[in-house]
């Protein structure tokens, strides 16, 4: 299957979903005034992916910002990634945040207490 | 209030909090809070005010934003249907009334038990403003006749 892979622009993040590594990043900003266009893509690219996944799933989740029209779409990619995972899949979430932003730390904390997947929890200088 | 017009104030806001050389921390948190605040002059204006009956001033917002040493205010208002004033002024009381940790509570279980609407809009951007402010949420709605209120909100960031 293809890849999925978009570019940042100054509201939507950065999209590298490869399913040769079974890697989906997510980084940059996401904050468009209507999310569920922009992530509609994605959600139907991991439904393809789920008919034949790697082994291993790693999603680095690597956010600068993101708005609470995002949040919802981000919360039901981690749903679906969830119903994947231990399938035929091991489903892994890096959520990666800069130093001091609690902010991001805590966003991340928010969908690690509602989506049963392991999520890691990593600490950057700059993302 | 356009996805353009929102686009070149937050560069502009950008640049500017670049050029005070704001701490990432404060500048992360100004510019979360203004894209929730500018989001919900774009989505709620045309909703609530966009009818055959409405005079075209009536669709204006307002955005202001102060800075003083260490203290960002964010101020918007618009004007909207005085049937829904009280919906949103319970809305606004609840989180008010909330600590940081009910806070928190709350955003994870509309997060996960809303539904989103058409438009996008998920119900949790006061919500966020909320968390992220760390302050109560001051505002007011002045009545202007019959069918038409101008609602404010001002959100404080504080270093």
């Amino acid at each position: 299957m293809e890849n999925l892979n978009l570019e940042g622009s100054a509201k939507t993040p950065t999209v590298n979903f490869n399913s040769a590594d079974g890697t989906l990043e997510l980084k940059g900003r996401s904050i468009p005034e209507n999310s569920i266009e922009f992530y509609k893509p994605l959600n139907d690219w991991i439904d393809s992916y789920a008919t034949s996944p790697k082994s291993s799933t790693i999603v680095d989740v690597k956010l600068e910002y993101f708005n609470t029209s995002s949040s919802k779409c981000i919360l039901d990619l981690f749903k679906q990634l969830e119903s994947l995972n231990k399938q035929d899949t091991e489903v892994k979430v890096n959520w990666y945040f800069e130093e001091d932003d609690e902010d991001m730390a805590e966003a991340g904390e928010d969908y690690q207490a509602i989506i049963n997947l392991p999520f890691e929890m990593i600490e950057v200088e700059e993302i | 209030m356009t996805s353009e017009l929102l686009t070149t104030i937050l560069q502009i806001m950008e640049s500017k909090m670049e050029r005070f050389e704001e701490r990432p921390k404060i500048k992360k948190k100004v510019f979360n809070v203004l894209v929730e605040c500018l989001q919900n002059l774009y989505h709620h204006i045309d909703e609530d005010i966009d009818d055959q009956e409405t005079d075209q001033n009536e669709l204006n917002s307002l955005f202001m934003i102060a800075k003083t040493v260490s203290t960002y205010t964010i101020t918007t208002g618009n004007y909207m249907k005085p049937k829904d004033v009280d919906s949103l002024r319970n809305k606004l009381d609840l989180i008010n009334g909330m600590t940081k940790e009910e806070l928190k509570a709350y955003y994870k279980q509309v997060l996960n038990e809303g539904t989103m609407s058409a438009k996008g809009t998920a119900g949790l951007g006061m919500i966020d403003i909320a968390r992220k402010s760390g302050k109560k949420l001051n505002y007011d709605f002045s009545s202007i006749n019959d069918n038409l209120t101008f609602f404010s909100l001002s959100v404080k960031i504080e270093e």
